[in-house]
């Protein structure tokens, strides 16, 4: 089989190869605590008595994790290797450099291995004095059934109920409000994906698993998971339409009610096609009563260069919409 | 027979040179039922173990501990906790000594299932590591044989086939997940194995 075309230098070095370059890209934005490569913080936003909100997981989602790192948003993230959590020395680095004394909130998708690392990062953390609490994101519907919410993995929705979390620690809020927030934010937080060609991790260069041409993946996860179901590839109606009738029957939004819309490229598929599937998602959501109070469209949670594409709605109500609307100025994201 | 720290360094040397021989197998076998990437973490993890191990001094579970910790901080993922938590266990078992018996290193696979089960929570049959770890660490304790420990190690990655994960990547793919075995029981039957060979030849 052949390699898939990278510019690399050496797999083994993507990750901090990368870092590097954008910390010499965001110097206004970002810098590294000495002896803490992995940890990347934000130049402004951590300040004393604001609760901190760190974010982190495997690297390959990029701007997913440290794009969202900035004032009103995270305020720092312990970065992983391609698709792996990070262990837990970057996020105790991260949650140091970052903490105001008001505690420290982990966000991160639900994978086995991140609960691992971050859960010893906390135990570090108790050691040090500093109260860390956790709060998964479990947004992508296709992974688990309704009633298992708590199975499933975290995916996109991760970028709407991050910035729910930080606009309510930049506005000062104590820990446990902040977690409330998180909560609320990750509980009406749907997502669904649908892969059409595999990514490859820069180690291997090689597709990481097999996708006939003229079919897709319906549900697939961000790290190349397989999803619910394989079937042959249809129109960007016909996808949109599968996706936003499942996300609708979670959702339940009674009409008159307003909503996030996120429509993220998972690296490969073009802003055409997001916009294409924005256009019947838009249509969906009109038929559906609902009004649509902000639109993200572009490549904000990725899996290397798989193409594809996932939907997320967030459910709003008065308070969420004021955390989306809070402003934030982050190195690749700013509202 | 004794098995000493010198040995010690030399099976995780074994390690390193499996788990980078068998890197992409692991990673295909990983990319069926999860996210591909079991090869490089075994291979960076045990590389890093090595490498701490080559560079400790003092006593086997010092050894241990270098290891542990070098294992963890190198790759993070699902299996950086556990082998961290399972090579300290190992360290304990082993104890603040400079060789010991090498039939003890039965005790040693032992603490390693010990520990795998303290920080990953899974159960027998739920398709993962522990499935090649357990029945290990059970022909260990019953005084079996190094080659009847591999086998056992080796049986129980096979059965994982047959298994519908239940926890981890894999859990959510259900019974997608049956017919393939778990990428992690086979790295574990592989470690096994280079214990066993460590018990015969110390």
């Amino acid at each position: 089989m052949s390699l898939t075309q990278k510019l690399i230098n050496d797999g083994n070095a993507a990750v901090d190869e990368m870092l590097v370059g954008i910390i010499a890209a965001h110097p206004e934005h970002l810098w590294r605590p000495d002896n803490a490569p992995r940890a990347v913080v934000a130049k402004h936003g951590p300040r004393t008595g604001k609760v901190a909100l760190i974010i982190g997981g495997g690297s390959g989602h990029e701007p997913t994790f440290l794009g969202y790192v900035g004032k009103g948003l995270a305020d720092a993230a312990a970065i992983g290797n391609v698709f792996a959590s990070p262990p837990p020395q970057p996020a105790v680095d991260a949650a140091m450099a970052a903490s105001g004394g008001a505690g420290v909130l982990f966000m991160y998708g639900n994978y086995a291995g991140d609960v691992m690392n971050f859960d010893m990062a906390a135990e570090l953390l108790e050691m040090e004095g500093i109260e860390a609490r956790t709060v998964l994101t479990t947004d992508d519907i296709a992974s688990a059934p309704r009633d298992q919410r708590q199975k499933r993995r975290g995916v996109a929705g991760n970028v709407f109920i991050f910035k729910a979390a930080g606009a309510a620690a930049d506005m000062m809020m104590p820990l446990d409000e902040v977690e409330r927030i998180a909560r609320h934010a990750n509980d009406r937080t749907f997502t669904m994906g649908v892969a059409l060609s595999s990514c490859s991790l820069p180690q291997t260069r090689r597709p990481s698993f097999d996708l006939p041409v003229g079919e897709m993946e319906i549900g697939m996860g961000i790290h190349g998971e397989p999803g619910v179901r394989r079937g042959p590839l249809r129109s960007a109606n016909d996808v949109a339409d599968e996706i936003m009738d499942a996300i609708l029957a979670e959702m339940k939004a009674p009409a008159g009610d307003r909503v996030a819309v996120l429509v993220n490229s998972l690296g490969a598929t073009p802003l055409m096609e997001l916009y294409i599937l924005n256009a019947r998602i838009a249509e969906r959501l009109k038929a559906a009563g609902l009004v649509v109070h902000k639109t993200l469209v572009g490549p904000y949670c990725t899996s290397l260069d798989m193409a594809g594409a996932s939907i997320t709605v967030m459910h709003l109500d008065d308070e969420l919409q004021r955390m989306i609307d809070h402003p934030c100025d982050c190195a690749m994201f700013r509202s | 027979m004794e098995f000493t720290t010198g040995d010690l360094k030399t099976l995780f040397g074994a390690f390193s040179a499996r788990m980078a021989t068998e890197r992409d197998r692991l990673c295909a076998l990983d990319g069926v039922i999860g996210d591909a990437d079991h090869g490089i973490a075994m291979e960076q993890g045990m590389r890093a173990a090595a490498d701490a191990a080559q560079a400790a001094e003092g006593t086997l579970q010092d050894v241990f501990n270098a290891a542990a910790k070098g294992f963890l901080n190198a790759v993070g993922a699902s299996s950086g906790p556990l082998y961290a938590t399972a090579l300290l266990r190992a360290g304990k078992a082993a104890g603040p000594r400079g060789s010991m018996p090498s039939g003890e290193l039965r005790t040693v696979i032992a603490a390693m299932r010990d520990g795998i089960v303290q920080r990953g929570k899974a159960e027998p049959g739920q398709k993962t590591m522990l499935d090649a770890w357990a029945p290990a660490a059970d022909a260990a304790i019953n005084g079996q044989n190094a080659d009847a420990i591999a086998a056992a190690a080796r049986q129980g990655a096979e059965a994982t086939r047959d298994m519908i994960a239940t926890v981890g990547r894999a859990a959510r793919l259900g019974e997608r997940s049956l017919g393939h075995p778990d990428p992690g029981s086979v790295s574990a039957a592989m470690l096994v194995e280079e214990i066993c060979n460590a018990m015969k030849t110390a």
